[in-house]
């Protein structure tokens, strides 16, 4: 559809542009991205021919785009501004009827019905019909920006240029637009260029991306090759780590700023847990990296309070997040600060331990409540009932993602061991129970101090932690087993 | 009916009455049979031999002027841009006087001599100023073109003061002309005007839909598939034609081209399709206007038109800068 051959060009004799070859499919949405002063803005304006390439062509359907004439050019190709000011007044309809222009000729006006479709159509896709006979300086910023996205839709061109469409609109019109770019690239077959300034933007609606560096091309691919860390951070000079976006398979960046170096070193320790008649707490005052199957705050996240509330045997409540939020916040908790889960077994049952390895201590809290133990190779049949063994995992240390699901491996094995050692056994099968119905893991880690890249069981921090939950797995069971008089 | 037409049935009808009022009052009130009662010949006389050439001539000069300020203000997305303050009327002037001060007469053009180095010198002004406020500040801001045309304007006035003073006698007529009038020309004047009257219009008329597209800058327009640097040329071309034979005949009129867009534009919206037809309508219609007020105020001496006209022109042209400078301090 579009054929970028070695060109190179810029204001004036010495290329900002240099040597850029690429090839966009017909339908196909291609960002650019660069550092500002890359070039990108420069590339746009080349390929649109508002500013002379000095070498190398631009193919428009396999012909060089030079020989077409302005009128022809804009029937081949349309382009989306950046939000500008003028100084007279165009009603909304006026400004996108001028979308028809390339496609009008002759002295008198030539206005068909033909071009009268084609502005009623871009009005209403960009839902601007409403509007159609304000005077455009009316409109605020975003709506504005729709008018002259419904101006280049009219021109009706199977190529449609783009730079930094998004320019000083708030985040709901920056996603207004993208979305309709991209639906009517999908629906029509448009081919999309377009200049962004934020990656991640560009990673959700394009299918391709090209980097640009000093007026040349980096690289170019598809989203998760182009955001990787590594490219990024040099070709920005930038510090930034990449993650997945959680609903969407397209990488997502973030900075990593310079306060992080600012945050003071610190350790957690057992007088940080505090036991009340109805639940146990932690409490700290810088977050922690934590990951959890809680009932409040569950994934992952940072949170500075932790709490493991008790509740009677029968608790029995339609909403239970919103119960649970409730109860959290009538007793102080900040709700997007805290992790909460629940558990029928009292909180003098509760028990703590504090490990201790060469890189630091580790903290275990273990609330075991085995009435209705399952055996988990026997579960397959089983109805749902609640029991439920907690375990909290709490690190002084630094550890990546992959330790954090190491931890809870160890620490899920630890668990069943201590089931075994017990003796805690599923009442129906009369199999030795591996766990309960609905048990609760919570590891968190203070990402501060010694790095620890894994927590498998023979490494340093997967010996304490098997060893801590061991630990208090078996402590928690016996006082489970006392409290209900199972052993004398 | 749409808007459009009402605007061209309002503007038509203040177009009759303005002629009628131009041909009618005076030292001696012309009856309006005298058009075709020609029994009463004294009054027929000043109808057709005097009033009605200056109230046709008012009328092409203020048409000319006016369709010549909307195409420059909508080229240059600037409201306060005319021929006057653009000071291309002064380069128009400064070719009238050569001409005069020379006794140039080239053969070919005959008549035509006088209103084309006045158009040479109006479309040489334009490009200078232009091309300087470009250097100055490639992103044209509207004071910046102002203050260039002021530039070029003072100047060339010393130019024609300079010619007047080495003139003498014979010359000091033209410090009449020069205030802007359209008395006492006749209708070979308006033969001489009337063809670049036509050309010039037509010029611009057949950019009306690119003065569109150019008023989202030059960029937006190029994109839209306009050929910006043909019709930017074609544009220049035309408002020179008809500020340089506007200025031929009357001497340097300011402000009607900045007026009466404006009062258009305020009106029926900015639409070149209809802005500058309406424009070219309404200019007629107020300097026949401005021209009778010029000719009964002190009755029975006449002041320049031009009087008149800055009289108008300069608050409008103030609001306009107060209210274009309040819109971009939002």
């Amino acid at each position: 559809m579009l054929k970028v051959d070695n060109l190179s060009g810029g204001y004036g004799k010495e290329p900002i542009v240099k040597n850029i070859s690429f090839t966009v499919n017909k339908g196909e949405v291609l960002g650019i991205l660069g550092p500002n002063g890359s070039g990108k803005s420069t590339l746009l304006k080349i390929i649109s021919g508002i500013l002379q390439k000095l070498e190398g062509t631009v193919l428009i359907d396999g012909q060089d785009a030079a020989v077409y004439s302005q009128k022809q050019f804009a029937r081949k190709v349309a382009v989306l501004p950046q939000l500008h000011a003028h100084a007279f007044s165009h009603t909304v309809k006026d400004t996108v009827a001028l979308g028809r222009y390339p496609h009008q000729s002759g002295i008198f006006s030539s206005w068909s019905d033909e071009d009268e479709r084609a502005v009623t159509e871009a009005l209403e896709y960009t839902g601007v019909t409403r509007y159609k006979d304000k005077p455009i300086e009316l409109l605020s910023g975003g709506e504005q920006q729709r008018v002259f996205v419904a101006q280049a839709l009219a021109q009706e061109a199977p190529i449609l240029l783009l730079d930094e469409p998004t320019n000083h609109l708030d985040i709901a019109h920056q996603q207004q637009l993208l979305d309709t770019i991209r639906k009517h690239s999908g629906e029509k077959g448009v081919t999309v260029i377009s200049v962004f300034h934020d990656i991640n933007l560009a990673s959700l609606y394009c299918d391709r991306l090209l980097l640009m560096e000093k007026g040349q091309v980096a690289t170019i691919g598809d989203p998760k090759d182009v955001i990787q860390e590594a490219t990024i951070g040099t070709v920005y000079n930038a510090r930034v780590k990449t993650q997945p976006h959680p609903e969407l398979p397209k990488p997502q960046m973030t900075l990593l700023p310079d306060t992080m170096e600012e945050r003071k070193p610190f350790t957690v320790n057992k007088q940080h847990f505090a036991i009340s008649a109805d639940h146990v707490s932690f409490k700290v005052e810088q977050p922690l990296k934590t990951i959890s199957s809680a009932v409040t705050n569950p994934g992952m996240g940072w949170f500075r309070a932790f709490v493991n509330r008790h509740v009677d045997a029968n608790y029995n409540c339609d909403d239970v997040k919103a119960e649970m939020a409730q109860y959290l916040e009538q007793r102080g908790y900040h709700l997007t600060d805290t992790v909460g889960m629940m558990t029928a077994v009292t909180t003098e049952h509760a028990e703590i331990g504090e490990y201790e390895g060469d890189f630091g201590t580790v903290l275990i809290m273990v609330t075991a409540g085995v009435g209705n133990a399952v055996d988990v190779s026997q579960a397959v049949t089983r109805e749902q009932r609640v029991g439920t063994i907690n375990t909290w995992v709490i690190v002084n240390g630094h550890l990546p993602d992959e330790a954090f699901i190491q931890a809870m491996i160890t620490a899920t094995e630890a668990k069943t061991k201590a089931l075994h050692t017990e003796n805690i056994k599923d009442p129906l099968t009369g199999t030795i129970a591996t766990g309960t119905s609905t048990d609760s893991l919570l590891i968190a880690a203070t990402q501060e101090g010694e790095h620890l890249p894994y927590a498998g069981p023979i490494t340093p921090l997967g010996k304490l932690i098997g060893h801590g939950v061991y630990d208090c797995t078996i402590r928690a069971i016996q006082a489970y087993k006392k409290a209900k008089g199972w052993t004398s | 009916m749409n808007k459009a037409t009402i605007a061209y049935i309002v503007s038509a009808a203040t177009l009759i009455v303005a002629v009628w009022l131009g041909v009618s009052i005076g030292t001696v009130k012309i009856p309006i049979s005298t058009f075709w009662d020609s029994s009463d010949t004294t009054a027929s006389n000043i109808l057709w031999k005097i009033r009605m050439p200056r109230v046709i001539l008012a009328g092409l000069v203020g048409a000319s002027l006016a369709i010549a300020g909307a195409a420059f203000q909508g080229l240059l997305k600037n409201p306060l841009a005319d021929p006057y303050t653009l000071g291309v009327s002064s380069g128009a002037s400064v070719g009238a006087v050569v001409t005069l001060f020379f006794g140039l007469s080239i053969p070919i053009l005959g008549t035509y001599t006088l209103p084309i180095f006045s158009m040479i010198g109006a479309a040489l002004t334009m490009f200078l100023v232009i091309g300087f406020a470009k250097l100055v500040d490639r992103s044209m801001k509207m004071e910046t073109i102002i203050l260039t045309g002021i530039i070029f304007g003072s100047f060339l006035g010393s130019v024609l003061s300079l010619m007047i003073a080495l003139t003498g006698e014979e010359l000091r007529q033209i410090i009449g002309w020069l205030l802007g009038s359209v008395s006492m020309r006749g209708w070979n004047y308006i033969l001489m005007v009337l063809p670049f009257v036509v050309i010039g219009s037509f010029i611009l008329w057949l950019n009306r839909r690119e003065l569109n597209a150019m008023l989202f800058g030059e960029e937006r327009a190029h994109h839209l598939g306009v050929n910006v640097k043909r019709r930017k040329f074609m544009i220049l071309i035309g408002g020179s034609i008809l500020t340089g034979s506007a200025v031929a005949v009357s001497g340097t009129i300011g402000f009607v081209g900045l007026v009466v867009p404006h009062m258009t534009r305020l009106m029926w919206g900015s639409d070149h399709r209809h802005l500058l037809t309406l424009s070219f309508m309404n200019g007629a219609s107020l300097l026949i206007i401005c021209d009778l007020i010029a000719r009964t105020i002190i009755s029975p001496t006449e002041l320049p038109v031009g009087v008149i006209t800055a009289f108008i022109g300069a608050p409008v042209f103030a609001y306009i800068f107060y209210r274009q400078r309040r819109k971009g301090a939002m």
